[in-house]
């Protein structure tokens, strides 16, 4: 197939999935089904943001769900202090984006399992701040959200509403990440994933390079909470635990890290079977663990790069022997 | 002005002298050969140089400028370029992208997150002509987990090519390379305008004392002969330490 082949079937594909996924709110009825692909969408969004460390910049976090929280946390403290929708959001997003920076200064000090083990100790101390920060967090009861912002007149108080408000937020999501990975900022954080010693004597200042990646994973991961915060109408520490920042990195892990489409992939497969097949299997960790072993086993790469693999190895072999 | 001035510079790993009082002073355009046994120090020298580690004393100057303390990216910036003894490239992508990461570098554009990069023409175009001065342009599009040994050498000549470098240091450029891949890059490297300082440490003595000008002998991380082919070659320390009876 020609270049603008691939092209024109990749726009028809993405036409397709976009067409789909407004689609969902009138497909399915029922008001639990939408609401879990609210969070799957939710997640994703978060799942994206931290692909961009993991995946681009090859640095995996273990706490980013304090990021996730910090940014649920302002918001829904603000609205009990009485403040309106917008102030709550924006306020979020720079703390959240002011917490990114001091985890970055912090965390990008080192690289490989130190920076793990960094991040992991900054995502407890948020943690240990919501549970013990009683005054301001409520502590272990968490913090209620009464209402849900009404953008332009459009109420998010119905599963629809906020599906759709969701989707666009996602949308935007992918395509700013689509668009960072493909620029000139993007090949410079791949390449000092791949090569930093190689990219600091290229004249790329590397430190600073894998700072902005985080900045934009910490932005992405905020926005999440935000819309987590909204969706639960409700935050308290266990959003915030190392369980929230590992299934996260699952996310990433199972669907393909450093592809745009895995993080998503990972998502509904998380938020599908903690959601749904919980409800029909007791023991739903073990399966979610199984299929975890699974893919390692056949997709070590995740289930999106995975899939491409065995579809093209499968073309191959269907097509005659010249 | 020296193109390349080190003076009295020193670095111990613990108890370990590496780099011992190394003075060197090295003229525009100069092709500067470094030469040793293995463990004399050469890479550790060009490391030092280039910033990649610091030295506990002395200081280096590039164009009369002091770079001792300068990280090693702005050093990049100013005019310096290297290709490292193990091939350091990005195996994952394309011949042409290594070369554009290389231009890349040197661009304010690396730090735009929202052009999209395979759109910038003007990156590409010069990726090719770097490429082409080491005869690779025909194969850019391929990826660079399929290309030899030999090409992937001249991958790296034309990345530190492509940035345009005032002084080129190029860390055993001939090492791995079959006899007619030796001839293509030393062809290559005799076609590098006067306008480049070259600096080569090199073990193929053949090869290498076609293009230096002036030779460094090091030994034990000391600079214990220099002087030009002749003087170097007829030196009794030479043979001593290095090209043996």
């Amino acid at each position: 197939m020609s270049g603008a082949g691939i092209v024109t079937w990749r726009c028809v594909a993405i036409a397709i999935a976009v067409a789909a996924l407004v689609a969902v709110p009138f497909a399915i009825k029922e008001v639990y089904y939408v609401n879990i692909a609210s969070q799957i969408l939710l997640y994703a969004v978060f799942a994206l943001g931290l692909n961009v460390l993991v995946g681009y910049a090859g640095l995996v976090s273990l706490g980013h769900a304090g990021l996730f929280g910090i940014a649920a946390y302002v918001v829904a403290y603000l609205l009990v202090a009485g403040y309106g929708h917008a102030l709550a959001i924006l306020t979020a997003l720079v703390v959240g984006l002011a917490a990114t920076a001091g985890f970055a200064a912090l965390a990008l000090r080192a690289t490989g399992i130190s920076f793990i083990m960094i991040t992991l100790a900054l995502g407890e101390i948020i943690w240990g701040l919501a549970y013990r920060w009683i005054s301001i967090t409520n502590g272990d009861n968490g913090i209620s959200v009464a209402t849900r912002p009404e953008p332009f007149g459009l109420p998010l108080g119905t599963p629809p509403g906020f599906y759709d408000a969701t989707l666009i937020v996602f949308l935007l999501a992918v395509v700013s990440v689509a668009i960072f990975v493909r620029s000139p900022l993007g090949a410079a954080l791949a390449g000092t994933r791949d090569q930093p010693r190689r990219m600091n004597a290229l004249g790329y200042h590397v430190w600073m390079t894998r700072f902005w990646a985080f900045m934009f994973s910490g932005l992405l991961t905020a926005v999440a909470g935000i819309l987590f915060v909204y969706y639960n109408e409700f935050i308290s520490p266990q959003a915030l635990a190392l369980t929230a920042s590992a299934e996260a990195l699952l996310m990433v892990i199972s669907g393909g890290a450093g592809t745009l489409l895995g993080p998503v992939v990972g998502a509904a497969l998380v938020v599908i079977v903690k959601n749904v097949v919980s409800a029909y299997i007791t023991r739903w960790n073990f399966m979610l663990g199984a299929i975890f072993v699974a893919i390692v086993v056949f997709m070590p790469e995740g289930l999106v790069p995975g899939a491409v693999r065995l579809t093209r190895s499968a073309w191959r072999a269907s097509r005659p022997k010249q | 002005m020296s193109a390349l001035v080190v003076t009295n510079l020193n670095k111990s790993f613990g108890g370990l002298r590496v780099t011992t009082n190394v003075n060197l002073d090295i003229a525009p355009g100069e092709r500067r050969l470094i030469i040793g046994p293995n463990g004399a120090g050469k890479t550790t020298l060009f490391n030092l140089i280039t910033g990649e580690i610091a030295p506990d004393s002395g200081a280096i100057a590039l164009f009369g400028r002091d770079i001792t303390r300068m990280p090693s990216r702005k050093r990049t910036h100013l005019g310096m370029a290297r290709t490292y003894q193990i091939i350091t490239l990005f195996a994952q992508d394309t011949i042409a992208h290594n070369v554009t990461l290389a231009l890349l570098g040197l661009s304010p554009l690396r730090w735009n997150p929202l052009i999209a990069l395979h759109r910038q023409h003007h990156l590409a175009a010069r990726g090719h002509e770097a490429l082409e001065r080491v005869g690779l342009d025909h194969i850019a599009a391929r990826p660079l987990a399929q290309t030899s040994y030999g090409e992937r050498r001249r991958v790296e000549i034309a990345m530190a090519l492509a940035q345009n470098p005032k002084v080129l240091l190029l860390d055993e450029p001939f090492a791995g390379l079959s006899i007619d891949e030796r001839q293509d890059v030393r062809k290559l490297l005799t076609a590098i305008p006067r306008d480049v300082t070259i600096v080569m440490i090199e073990h193929d003595m053949d090869t290498a004392l076609e293009l230096a000008d002036r030779i460094t002998l090091l030994h034990f991380g000391e600079v214990i002969v220099e002087g030009t082919r002749a003087e170097v070659v007829a030196d009794p320390r030479t043979r001593e330490v290095y090209l043996g009876d």
